[in-house]
């Protein structure tokens, strides 16, 4: 269908088009793009949820106060949402979690005084010191110490102060809580655990404190993955990765803490793990990420159909009316396998992005699954746009993450291919 | 470095003044002799059975009882005999993978079950077959879990290392980690309001792990009912303790945790502590405590090690004859008037009975199947929709 448009490559692209921008931006401060590039800022998404009945309306949602096995129904009645950020959505789950489960308690760095991102504040207050402490700056020792909490069948709410520093506790994650219940032969298991973790860019972070470590653990067997996109999403999942009987990850992409609000149901609520969603239906291109670059996706699809002055030139017309799916994959592990190669299927292309590293990131583990599944339907190969394969160093950062430029770049090599 | 090491060798000597702990295993005397066989009588202990830091040492006079002592006696002598099964049966090609026995340390796994109670919590490192039967398990279920079949404790599916039961977390094969668990396990009783205690043991060479001093100063920080022993056989694999640890006292490396060393030969001794420990952290409620247990291994670290290039024949054979736990408390039994040689005799002969049936039991027991390949991942029901086999084509969907 796009076959006629081959000369539109990404380096044409690129040379093309990233030049005017940093020349205007050099020459004249009134047209300046955006820190970090033509970004809409998150809070103009319109995959955020402004309306109480849409919120309420979420796609996979599960009341807790009601019975799952019953009819679907259609009545959100009585049922009241808030406007809350990223990080005041993670603090009502936690407050829901220990509000309903006496045996759940939160523990990590500074936890007490609230955390470094605000998720934990006035909890020890409200639910006291005995249940919401802080630990010692000590990673290895937090994660074993869940552990073992988990196996008495406890609730074990622990936060690694950023994603970047769980490395210390990698072997207690992936030999111990992964795989305790196999090598007890079902006797042990830490589903109580959950781990919380800030992860990805915020815009200055540098080299330990804008990673996404979430592919090192992909191969952790027992281990859930489980990355939200806005402050909806990070409650219900949060409060299943509680509840999920399977120790749990839980990667809170940091820059949305505050940037990104909704409207979230107050009630107990739950959305599904090892489900992907489908944000944006299309037949021609399916866009697959998950976390932050969600929002980079959502632009880019935006920047295609309706290219700014400054791309226009640059974003062939035969292009801008191609249908493009937009999938958050949400669960890294397990990743929802037939979600996504159903949507490659019917779309024949697909496009990975994600903010760590392209070598053996999840977008090789999910590229190399698609093209077995998806082999003779492919029209284009399996395109990733990722962080390069460098250290987050701080003065490269917006080079580094994959922004909407390079979205729309992968999204018109793959459709022109 | 070699040369280094070496001139370090000449032992880190004590200083002058402090006694070194004993580690004979027959030495203990009868204070009051018993009357009445049926009744719990008072021994003994060596003056130098004990060692402490920062607290006081366990009394040196211990009530025993006739019947617990045969009993100790009993499962010593099973202990060992199926250590030394496994070792044949290793030996034989069916235990495959890896094995590390605990020959020369019954006392430790058979006394600390002797000095504490069936609620409270046991963890321990890989060196773990004794105290998976101590605690509940059976030596079918152990042998069966070496030889990876069916009626394995953990269905065949752990191996060596990896043995559970209700009260015992496991065998644990990375070199430290249980130690941070322990605490954690203790949290979970103190917060819970249970009257017991965590034992998380590890060894000389797992004591220079970070973790565990993470682990100490968190359970010192909360005052966690917690007991970590270290298991001092000298040797770390082939490393022995003066190389490998600028301070060999380890009952001594808790910082503000205080410490008591123990002659791990002479299982009366473990018993005495083991009480002293158990009252320390539940009826006293005073935190943390570290124990080391001074033992020996006669074997090597695992199967695949002949245990001899690090350390002498003679050494070995010296410390079989002289320290042995089981011949000591034979003796304190024979001495005593407890029972006669033939008895004891006649224990042995069960021991081994018991463990040859054992070994024909788990022998008999079937290999796991191929669907358990999937099972215990992730809980029944949450899995991921499918997993991947073992050739390319095979995909197995939950």
């Amino acid at each position: 269908m796009y076959t006629t448009h081959l000369g539109h490559s990404c380096r044409f692209l690129r040379a093309s088009c990233l030049n005017p921008i940093s020349r205007r931006s050099a020459t004249s401060a009134a047209e300046a793009p955006p820190a970090g590039g033509h970004l809409p800022s998150v809070a103009t998404s319109n995959l955020l949820q402004v309306m109480r009945d849409a919120a309420l309306r979420t796609p996979g949602i599960t009341w807790a106060d009601e019975d799952p096995s019953s009819p679907a129904r259609n009545i959100v009645g009585g049922r009241e949402t808030r406007k809350m950020n990223t990080y005041q959505a993670v603090r009502d789950a936690m407050s829901i979690a220990l509000l309903k489960d006496d045996n759940a308690v939160v523990f990590g760095e500074d936890v007490a005084f609230g955390g470094v991102f605000r998720c934990t504040m006035g909890l020890a207050e409200e639910f006291g010191k005995e249940r919401v402490f802080n630990t010692p700056l000590t990673e290895q020792g937090i994660v074993g110490f869940g552990i073992g909490m988990a196996m008495l069948g406890h609730t074990a709410i622990a936060e690694i102060q950023f994603a970047d520093y769980i490395f210390p506790a990698f072997d207690q994650i992936v030999n111990e809580a992964a795989k305790i219940r196999y090598r007890s032969g079902g006797q042990y298991n830490v589903g109580g655990l959950t781990i919380r973790t800030p992860t990805m860019s915020v815009g200055h972070g540098g080299l330990y404190h804008s990673q996404s470590p979430e592919a090192f653990f992909m191969g952790a067997s027992g281990l859930k993955i489980v990355i939200p996109r806005s402050p909806l999403q990070a409650k219900g999942l949060l409060l299943a990765s509680i509840r999920d009987p399977n120790p749990v990850i839980f990667m809170e992409p940091k820059i949305l803490y505050r940037s990104a609000v909704e409207q979230v149901p107050i009630d107990d609520f739950e959305l599904p793990l090892g489900k992907a969603q489908v944000l944006q239906s299309g037949s021609d291109l399916t866009v697959l990420t998950w976390g932050t670059p969600v929002y980079h996706s959502e632009s880019a699809i935006h920047m295609l159909s309706s290219p700014p002055p400054g791309l226009e030139q640059h974003i062939p017309n035969s292009l801008r009316g191609a249908k493009i799916e937009l999938i958050d994959l949400r669960s890294i592990l397990p990743w929802d396998v037939e979600t996504v190669t159903e949507s490659v299927n019917r779309t024949g292309r697909l496009v990975i992005v994600h903010e760590a590293g392209m070598t053996a990131g999840a977008g090789a583990e999910i590229a190399a699954e698609v093209q077995r599944r998806c082999f003779l339907k492919l029209n284009a190969p399996v395109k990733r746009v990722t962080a390069w394969d460098i250290p987050a160093a701080l003065h490269y950062e917006k080079f580094l993450v994959p922004d909407s430029i390079r979205v729309v770049d992968a999204m018109i090599e793959t459709l022109s291919y | 470095m070699a040369s280094l090491a070496r001139l370090r060798l000449p032992h880190a000597r004590l200083p002058l003044g402090v006694r070194a702990i004993q580690t004979t295993a027959d030495t203990t005397q009868l204070h009051t002799p018993p009357s009445d066989h049926s009744q719990p009588f008072t021994v003994k202990l060596h003056e130098d059975s004990f060692r402490s830091h920062q607290c006081e040492k366990p009394e040196l006079e211990v009530e025993v009882s006739k019947d617990q002592l045969l009993t100790m006696y009993r499962q010593m002598q099973t202990m060992r005999r199926m250590e030394m099964a496994a070792d044949s049966l290793y030996k034989a090609k069916m235990i495959r993978g890896f094995c590390h026995l605990a020959i020369g340390q019954e006392a430790v796994s058979v006394g600390l079950e002797h000095g504490i109670e069936r609620n409270d919590r046991v963890i321990t490192a890989y060196r773990c077959h004794p105290f998976a039967v101590m605690r509940g398990g059976t030596i079918p279920g152990v042998l069966g879990e070496l030889l990876g079949r069916q009626n394995g404790m953990s269905k065949g599916k752990g191996g060596s290392m990896h043995i559970f039961t209700p009260t015992f977390f496991g065998g644990n094969g990375i070199v430290g980690a249980q130690v941070p668990l322990g605490a954690g396990i203790a949290f979970a009783q103190k917060y819970s309001g249970e009257k017991s205690a965590t034992f998380a043991l590890y060894g000389d060479g797992a004591s220079n792990q970070g973790q565990v001093f993470e682990a100490f100063n968190m359970a010192k920080l909360w005052d966690l009912p917690c007991v970590f022993i270290c298991e001092n056989n000298k040797y770390g694999m082939g490393t022995s303790a003066e190389r490998s640890s600028s301070n060999t006292e380890y009952f001594t490396r808790g910082d503000k945790i205080p410490g008591i060393q123990v002659n791990g030969m002479d299982i009366i001794a473990v018993l005495q502590s083991v009480r002293y420990a158990r009252k320390w952290a539940v009826e006293d409620q005073k935190g943390p405590l570290i124990m080391e247990f001074v033992t020996y291994r006669y074997g090597g670290h695992s199967m695949s090690d002949p245990g001899t290039t690090y350390r002498t024949r003679e050494e070995v054979q010296r410390m079989r004859s002289t320290q042995d736990p089981i011949r000591g408390l034979q003796r304190y039994i024979e001495d005593w008037g407890l029972a006669t040689e033939q008895e004891l005799k006649q224990h042995d002969k069960e021991a081994k009975a018991e463990v040859d049936a054992a070994v024909e039991e788990a022998k008999a027991s079937p290999f796991p199947t191929d669907e358990h390949l999937w099972t215990n991942i992730y809980q029944k029901g949450t899995e991921p929709p499918f997993m991947r086999g073992r050739e390319r084509e095979e995909l197995h969907y939950y």
